[in-house]
């Protein structure tokens, strides 16, 4: 066991945690924020992704006690006071969620994606959405959603 | 999912890595960036006894001049590679394939020096810096060894570096501004390793091609220098020639995304395409 | 006049979905997100071989191990079974089924459990499972479906002496009469790959015992009314002791439509050990115990005068069941046997299914299920029969296509709307197809590296499972029906309990409109309930694309059945008879004296009181309704792809891709887009991207997301929609399904744009999917 410090969505967190427990685990088992999904075992379909100190991250290619000290965002992080952030808004609004399992990755990842100014257009969103997988939509809404929210947030270009 | 059991340090410094593996006997791993070591854990596949963390060496993450060469830390992270204004400048070949490796989220965290000590044929970064004729700065007990990147890859997910060294420092030179680059890579998905990469330079003299680095991904145990066909190119052989001559020597496997007979005809289409590219820059 | 004609202010509007706040926000209810006090974790113990015996089996290193709460193995567990697995469509009187329990001594398909271990956690589960020790026997296997039936191949089952698990005929043509008259007669043979479902959500199964003997299932399933009766059955418990939830569900496609051998185990644990059980899926676990799909072997006729009038087809069909019939295994075939004439009036008909089994994980509904493996093979020969008359692709297709509804098909089965040219003609005005005429020629004049082709599938499909009487006939264990209850409460706001479990189809938003639309109500004042049988007490569940048009219409009749009750109390409150009453949006308003009126709310609450009823009328305002539809639902329509070839490396990419789907009447478009977007994604990938690969000893070499290639974003292109509408005369709704339209009609279109691409090479075939290393041989081929 080994003492970690990290902090979540604001909250500072101390845990005693075994080193293999991956950081997807400490968040969903130990702090019971469940939002942040395990969609496989091979680091693949992005359904975990989280942002560790603003970039988007495989959480569950992370080990808790890797995160010692760092800023971690899960997509309960992310509306404020019952306000749906930009990208929840507008994934919302363009129906880019359908069984809504690989969603809370998804949206972290176009929210690195837009913040690093990377969502500059659909060939660059495409490409950018590479590490992460959905089984609904065809992507076709969601990448419609990037547009939307990148231009909300002023960072389309 | 889960990891085997396995007990875990961080690494306060270059020497306490140093002596965490001597300690370890081969039963301890160092992780970096963690982006294969811990795919690998997850599916038991790898179980160390104990990881060493290097990710608290900061020091160990940056581009710097080293006069005639890039100096890039171990612990940089692909994404930060990518990016570095350094690089862009004096070897852009590697910011350009940093931004081919996995995705988003694999280059947030992966190292050059991860990927570069994990010794895996498929990966996109050693190809290239084997290309550039690279140096891979490994310290030990004994102190500091430079190790030429022709020596440093030794088998499949095997490199030169000795059970208790730590790769701290890979240099890549300052590329002339006639010398034209590519990495061509062919996959299937976006997130895909190469089904086959190739990174090439084309040096120029007088305005003129005087020969060319050929580097191989996936085409074989090891990333490969595809000296026949540099030679052929240096020969005068037209860049269609030198390309079909870049599986001479290699041993390309066979998986579920090409039989060896196709990967071998892609990396000459790849690598034809990839020289004219760079000539072309 | 019904209240369809005179307000459409919600059926056919674009609402926003209701489901999506919590999916966004990380409070969604997924199975694996529940950790009921007590609750221990379950590791299956899997056959790594393909077929072999447990010749020992040792516990006892495992049963030590730290946090582990007990293990067992086959024998251990084999008392707790009343019955064996269940197969609910048994196809023919004599159709082999070898019984399959939850483990098993001799495993018949890599990633047959053979033991369980529970643990108090996760990560202890699987360290321990690690430690049981089993020497095996290995034996021969049979993996490839086409070898099946040759002589001195393995047999799945040694007892059974044979592979043969059915076989099945539909023929209307025993004579091969048309066959003989015809001018020209095109066989083709196709391999549809095996299919790795893939829904994003692994399975998960939490089973909670209860005070009275009584046991709740979480379960990721699509089927919670269908799993409450088979768990029961299977572990000899009252059905009445057993609730199934089904909360959040992150997609099935068909891979939760199952009963499955982890669901039986944790509960059969959750009685031993009076304790909630867990059991988890990993991914790569996930591809050898969940459900695959397809794995056909297709030999396909058409026949022909020289006037492109088609006078004969028949497909002969090697299914690969895997190594056991899961819950409707066997019948996936027989979901397409009646349309393997497509969209076309083809007199003379015969279909054979020959089932057999492989050493393999089951094969069993996977979206589209027996129709994208029908409506592939008919359009690929479609356009084969069309260059083989030297006739245009489309004009073939014009020329055959059904244009009188109903329509009575030589198979026997009647499609009640349509429209096959409006489609084509649309699709044609949004593809420009002279456009990519010319700029395929241009490439082929210069010789172009990468070439362009352009694919087409003009299709139908019959879905939305139902009739009950026609199931009956062949064979279905099961009815077709749907039940749905709409109640006001006193406050005038509603509630509707559907029997349908949605997992990612938007059932509440679109339920919600259709009773708010039928109510006179505002969306937000409707409420739906599903997935729980302690709620929904009756339903067939979600599947087959009959949600809407069986449940959704549920919703509509039970909508009815409320205002026909409140009509009485309107009425009698209104000292008027009730055929006085006209209703139209939410009221009852006197003929000639529209200012006398009563509202559903307000005789909501007068039903709640129960002060002033009619002599004889029950307090409270529900009705409850069970909808068996007369006729499948019959969508269809024109796709097209167009798809770039590099010629050098066999890479084939979609650039383009048009899909005019007729799905008769909409209730969402937002949500009907949606549908087709993701169906036809999965046909696409069929198409270019996913197999489920193994080798002869029947390891699965496509053995995780790695290897097996779901596309991202960045594979695929935005795509251009549009829609007909031919109403179904069969629902007051007009509705049809939706949600495999895409996946039946994509995978055609896709592979013969790629074949397009490179025909002037001379290629004539490429075996699914399309691979680069595929596409690169076959023009080599064509070459040589």
């Amino acid at each position: 066991m080994r003492s970690v410090a990290l902090t979540v969505n604001g909250t500072r967190h101390e845990l005693e945690l075994e080193p293999r427990e991956l950081l997807v685990y400490v968040l969903r088992d130990r702090l019971r924020l469940t939002g942040t999904n395990v969609g496989c075992d091979t680091s693949s379909c992005g359904a975990c992704t989280v942002l560790v100190d603003g970039a988007a991250v495989k959480s569950c290619t992370v080990l808790g006690v890797q995160a010692e000290g760092e800023e971690i965002t899960t997509i309960e992080g992310l509306a404020r006071d019952g306000e749906l952030h930009p990208v929840q808004q507008a994934f919302h609004d363009r129906h880019a969620l359908q069984c809504g399992f690989c969603t809370p990755g998804m949206v972290m990842a176009t929210v690195s994606l837009i913040e690093h100014g990377e969502a500059t257009g659909e060939e660059a969103i495409r490409i950018g959405l590479e590490g992460n997988l959905c089984r609904c939509t065809g992507y076709h809404n969601i990448v419609a959603a990037v547009q939307d929210a990148a231009s909300a947030m002023g960072r389309a270009s | 999912m889960i990891p085997a059991r396995f007990d875990y340090d961080v690494a306060e410094s270059v020497e306490h890595a140093i002596e965490l593996l001597a300690a370890g006997g081969g039963d301890t791993k160092l992780l970096a960036g963690g982006q294969s070591l811990i795919p690998a854990l997850k599916l038991r596949i790898a179980r160390p006894a104990k990881l060493a963390d290097l990710g608290r060496l900061d020091d160990l993450a940056y581009v710097k001049d080293g006069g005639t060469h890039i100096a890039v830390g171990a612990m940089t992270r692909h994404a930060t590679v990518a990016k570095d204004a350094l690089l862009a400048e004096h070897c852009a070949i590697v910011s350009h394939t940093a931004a081919q490796i996995g995705d988003p989220q694999v280059r947030h965290r992966g190292t050059i020096g991860g990927t570069l000590s994990h010794g895996d044929p498929a990966s996109d970064m050693p190809a290239v810096v084997l290309a550039l004729g690279g140096e891979l700065v490994a310290r030990g007990k004994g102190g500091e060894r430079v190790i030429p990147a022709t020596e440093f890859f030794t088998g499949v997910f095997e490199t030169a570096l000795a059970p208790d060294e730590v790769l701290v420092e890979v240099r890549v030179p300052k590329l002339a501004a006639s010398t034209g680059w590519a990495y061509v890579k062919a996959n299937r998905r976006a997130q895909d390793w190469a089904t086959v990469g190739v990174a090439v330079l084309v040096h120029r003299d007088n305005g003129t091609v005087a020969g060319a680095s050929i580097g191989l991904v996936n085409m074989g145990g090891t990333p490969l220098r595809a000296r026949a066909a540099e030679d052929a190119l240096a020969g005068g052989a037209s860049v269609g020639d030198a390309a079909a001559a870049v599986t001479d020597g290699a041993e390309p496997p066979s998986d579920l995304a090409a039989s060896s007979e196709y990967r071998a005809h892609l990396a000459q289409v790849v690598a034809r395409r990839a020289l004219e590219q760079a000539m072309a820059d | 006049m019904s209240a369809t004609e005179e307000r459409t202010a919600y059926v056919g509007a674009p609402v926003k979905r209701r489901e999506d706040e919590p999916l966004l926000t990380g409070r969604a209810t997924y199975v694996d997100n529940m950790a009921p006090v007590g609750t221990v974790s379950m590791a299956v113990v899997r056959s790594p071989y393909a077929h072999a015996r447990v010749t020992s089996i040792d516990l006892e290193a495992a049963r030590g191990a730290d946090g582990v709460v007990a293990a067992f193995s086959a024998a251990d567990l084999q008392g707790d079974w009343k019955a064996a697995m269940p197969c609910a469509w048994p196809v023919t009187e004599d159709m082999k089924n070898p019984p399959h329990y939850p483990l098993t001594d001799v495993a018949c398909y890599q990633g047959d459990g053979v033991a369980v271990v529970i643990a108090e956690s996760r990560g202890e589960a699987q360290d321990a499972a690690e430690l049981v020790e089993i020497d095996w026997e290995p034996l021969d296997a049979i993996v490839d479906v086409s070898k099946a039936l040759d002589e001195g191949s393995p047999l799945a089952h040694p007892e059974l002496g044979t592979n043969e698990c059915y076989v099945w005929r539909l023929d209307t043509d025993a004579t091969g009469e048309a066959l003989e008259d015809a001018d020209v007669v095109v066989t083709c043979r196709y391999y549809q790959p095996r299919l790795i479902p893939n829904a994003m959500e692994p399975r998960a199964v939490v089973a909670v015992p209860g005070a009275t003997g009584d046991l709740t299932l979480y379960s990721t399933t699509q089927i919670p009314h269908i799993l409450r009766l088979l768990a029961a059955a299977t572990l000899g418990l009252n059905e009445s002791k057993v609730r199934v939830v089904a909360p959040d569900v992150g997609g099935g496609f068909g891979s939760k439509c199952d009963v499955y051998a982890e669901e039986l185990l944790a509960l059969a644990l959750a009685v031993r050990l009076g304790r909630p059980v867990k059991w988890v899926e990993e991914r790569t676990e996930g591809y050898l115990s969940t459900i695959h799909g397809r794995d056909f072997v297709t030999e396909y006729t058409l026949a022909a005068r020289k006037d492109g009038t088609i006078t004969h087809c028949r497909a002969k069909v090697t299914a690969a069941m895997g190594a056991y019939l899961q819950l409707v295994t066997p019948g996936i075939p027989l979901l397409g046997a009646w349309i393997y004439s497509g969209p076309y009036a083809i007199p003379n008909y015969s279909v054979e299914f020959t089932g057999v089994f492989t050493n393999t994980t089951p094969t069993d509904a996977y979206r589209g299920a027996g129709r994208p493996e029908a409506t592939y093979v008919i359009e690929r020969t479609m356009n084969a029969l069309a260059d083989e008359l030297g006739m245009d692709r489309l004009e073939v297709r014009r020329k055959n296509f059904i244009t009188e509804f109903p329509f009575t098909m030589a198979s026997g089965l009647t499609i009640d709307s349509g429209d096959y040219h409006a489609s084509l003609d649309k699709l044609l005005e949004l593809l420009d197809l002279d456009a990519l005429r010319a700029d395929q020629a241009k490439r082929r004049e210069n010789g172009e590296v990468k070439q362009i082709g352009v694919g087409f599938s003009t299709y139908n499909e019959m879905c939305g499972l139902a009739p009950s009487r026609i199931l009956g006939a062949i064979r279905y264990a099961a009815g077709g029906w749907e039940q749905a209850t709409v109640r006001f409460l006193a406050t005038g706001t509603v509630q509707v309990v559907t029997g349908t479990s949605p997992h990612g189809q938007g059932h509440e938003t679109a339920w919600a409109q259709i009773a708010a639309e039928r109510l006179g109500l505002e969306v937000d004042e409707v409420e739906v309930l599903h997935g729980d049988t302690a709620v929904s007490h009756f339903g067939l569940d979600s599947y087959g694309s009959r949600s809407l048009p069986v449940g959704g219409v549920a919703v509509w009749h039970a909508g009815d059945k409320v205002i026909e009750k409140a009509r009485q109390l309107a009425a009698h409150e209104l000292e008027v008879s009730a055929d006085d009453l006209e209703y139209a949006n939410g009221s009852f308003a006197v003929k000639g004296s529209p200012d006398k009126e009563r509202t559903l709310k307000a005789l909501a609450f007068s039903a709640w009181a129960a002060h002033d009823l009619p002599e004889g009328m029950e307090p409270g305002l529900e009705g409850t309704a069970t909808y068996d539809p007369p006729n499948f639902s019959w969508p269809g329509g024109a796709h097209a792809a167009v798809v770039e070839v590099d010629t050098e490396t066999g890479d084939a990419r979609l650039v383009r891709y048009v899909a005019v789907d007729d799905v008769g009447a909409v209730v969402n478009p937002i949500i009907v887009d949606g549908q087709v977007h993701g169906g036809i994604t999965q046909g696409i990938s069929t198409a270019l991207y996913e197999e489920g690969v193994y080798d002869e000893d029947g390891n699965l070499l496509s053995a995780n997301l790695l290897s097996y290639l779901v596309p991202s974003a960045a594979e695929l292109p935005s795509y251009e929609l549009d829609r007909t509408e031919s109403k179904s005369p069969t629902n007051p709704l007009g509705v049809k399904g939706v949600g495999e339209t895409g996946t039946i009609a994509a995978a055609p279109a896709v592979l013969g744009a790629v074949l397009d691409a490179v025909s002037h090479l001379g290629v004539k075939d490429i075996q699914m999917p399309a691979t680069p290393e595929r596409v690169w041989r076959a023009i080599q081929e064509a070459k040589a």
